[in-house]
């Protein structure tokens, strides 16, 4: 009689496993390309294997006047969007989290709709607008354009962190002599800056790597996703591209990763009751 | 003198739920003072309304004699004790206590010191420095009665605040929370369902039913003199005759007759002196140690209960459930009641 294997509950079968590890290379092996090919000798083509490894793009990439331009006016803009979200977004926030009439529902879908929508209405929408209003495209418009979707992060994580917070902690503050003012400041605010700045850091990561909204309101201005999408067409030093692609995924991944970090529910917020 | 906390006819409506409906009632300086009720009776929205957190519909709340409607929970000499404790999780328990002092701009070390002295008070001084996370229920408490004193409030308001723990900590609780009200002199008004924490704490009892106020009065008289069927009932769980079961047995008015007045006499036989008798069938008998439950279904409709002690249990030895019996009990026992109150 063959032996069955024992039943584990905790255990998935090698089959979900095997899925599981298929769809992640799926994912990430092409990123992994990418960082590869910063580092080959071949400057035309993608061979594969590559023929060499240098570290000379490198020296080419930060030698170059035009990446230094788009790298500083993306982090100029992820800057200035995430600090209005930051404002608007935390207000938003505080103003519906708890009160109570009658459009609140519809006031909150409105809210979240620039990040529901494609990007590219929100782009024509912001077009549009600067046409009529006779704006012309700058640095200002696409601050203004990201700000809109950025505020919405701000707002979802902030929200989300004060909903979870229990109502009575409002009325044990006021109880024992805090005005609403006092109370924001000693009992709401220590409890929503991790999502405050969780929320500040995905809207920079979400901001600096966005297109769709930046073709539509940039005008002349190249931020660096801008300037990856005209360098596809110029096919000199191609890995230099790739130099550019790892430094994005540095800056962009970091501010993400803290930010898993500090909204991770810690044992602290979910026990003291 | 003036009342510590007064009610006039206050009422609070949400929507076409009457939560709190046209309650009155004087708490004196000084008073252990129990809201006893089931859940939504109104009882834990009447504190919220004395808290601040809640504003009556129409009446009014008065705190030593003044109108606080339209005062904010921050301007009232009032402090709560909150059912799950409300502290805050990113101060150490030496912080939460200290809150008080802190928001009214008392220094730092004046806070400190009054904050410590609080916690000796609820022997907790070695714990100052812990996060309420690292604290069990029981401390936990004992923090939140700490951080509702150090304001030296006029009244303290007590929502459930033993419910948490279990049994022999809710005893060792009732007994320190009543030596405690004695030393600091201090009114508390204490929220609670359960009958038998409000019976051996209070000075008076309320009991509250469907928003309204049933009875109040001190815990023997309520216990002895239940006022309405509801009463009966829920304080003192016992056997109420309405105006139509007192006509089936009849007698002229409603009346309650506690199970441990009651006795079980077989079906033949005379009615024992001064005593009423009813005839019905066993229903269950449950065995509690000294005495056992009988609960008998009366031919006339209801279900009555008898406490019977051992000793009389063995004289009934043989009657099984569904066995023909009569309920006796002397007249004297019987407490008339005001109305018919079914519920």
């Amino acid at each position: 009689m063959p032996f069955k294997e024992r039943y584990r509950p905790n255990k998935a079968s090698w089959l979900v496993r095997a899925g599981a590890f298929a769809g992640l290379a799926f994912m990430h092996i092409p990123v992994f390309i990418i960082i590869l090919y910063a580092f080959t000798t071949d400057d035309r083509t993608y061979r594969f294997p590559p023929p060499g490894l240098t570290l000379r793009w490198f020296e080419v990439a930060f030698g170059r006047a035009d990446i230094w331009q788009s790298m500083s006016l993306s982090l100029l803009v992820a800057a200035c969007a995430t600090v209005i979200a930051l404002i608007l977004g935390t207000l938003a926030a505080f103003a519906l989290a708890r009160a109570k009439f009658p459009a609140k529902d519809s006031l909150t879908v409105l809210f979240v709709l620039p990040i529901a929508l494609p990007g590219i209405i929100t782009g024509i929408a912001l077009l549009a607008a600067m046409k009529t209003l006779r704006v012309d495209p700058s640095v200002l418009t696409i601050i203004l354009g990201h700000a809109t979707f950025c505020t919405v992060i701000v707002y979802n994580n902030v929200i989300a962190r004060l909903r979870r917070l229990p109502a009575n902690w409002v009325e044990a503050s006021m109880d024992l002599g805090a005005d609403g003012l006092q109370t924001f400041r000693y009992v709401l605010l220590p409890q929503v800056a991790t999502a405050f700045l969780a929320g500040g850091m995905l809207a920079f990561a979400l901001s600096f790597d966005e297109i769709i909204v930046t073709i539509f309101t940039a005008g002349k201005e190249r931020t660096l996703p801008i300037w990856f999408f005209n360098e596809l067409f110029r096919p000199r030093d191609r890995p230099v591209t790739n130099v550019v692609a790892v430094i994005v995924i540095a800056v962009t991944l970091i501010p993400i990763v803290l930010a898993y970090y500090l909204t991770r529910p810690d044992d602290e917020h979910e026990t003291a009751r | 003198m003036t009342s510590a906390i007064e009610f006039r006819g206050v009422s609070r409506v949400y929507g076409d739920v009457r939560a709190v409906d046209d309650v009155s009632f004087a708490i004196e300086p000084g008073e252990f003072f129990a809201m006893l009720g089931p859940s939504g009776s109104g009882k834990t929205t009447s504190l919220r309304l004395v808290a601040g957190f809640d504003v009556p519909t129409s009446g009014q709340v008065l705190l030593d004699g003044a109108d606080v409607s339209g005062v904010p929970p921050y301007e009232r000499n009032v402090n709560t004790v909150f059912q799950d404790y409300a502290l805050f999780p990113h101060m150490t328990v030496l912080e939460n206590v200290a809150y008080g002092p802190r928001v009214r701009g008392t220094s730092r070390s004046e806070r400190a010191r009054r904050a410590r002295e609080m916690l000796d008070l609820v022997q907790l001084g070695a714990l100052g420095g812990r996060r309420p996370a690292q604290l069990s229920g029981g401390q936990r408490q004992r923090v939140a009665l700490a951080r509702a004193l150090i304001n030296h409030p006029k009244v303290l308001l007590l929502d459930e605040p033993l419910g948490a723990l279990d049994l022999k900590l809710r005893e060792e609780m009732q007994i320190e929370l009543k030596s405690l009200q004695k030393k600091l002199g201090i009114t508390f008004v204490y929220v609670t369902h359960d009958q038998g924490e409000a019976l051996s704490m209070a000075d008076r009892v309320a009991v509250f039913n469907k928003g309204r106020i049933e009875q109040v009065a001190a815990p023997r008289e309520l216990y002895a003199r239940p006022a309405t069927a509801f009463v009966a009932r829920f304080v003192g769980s016992a056997n109420v005759a309405d105006a139509a079961l007192a006509r089936a047995l009849g007698l002229p008015q409603p009346f309650a007759i506690r199970a441990e007045n009651v006795a079980v006499l077989g079906e033949a036989g005379p009615s024992p002196a001064g005593s009423h008798c009813a005839p019905g069938a066993v229903l269950a008998v449950q065995f509690h140690g000294a005495a056992s439950r009988w609960q008998v279904k009366l031919d006339a409709g209801e279900v009555w209960s008898a406490m019977v002690t051992e000793e009389d249990s063995r004289a009934l030895d043989g009657l099984a459930v569904g066995a023909r019996v009569r309920l006796c009990w002397p007249r004297a026992a019987a407490v008339p009641l005001n109305e018919a109150g079914a519920f």
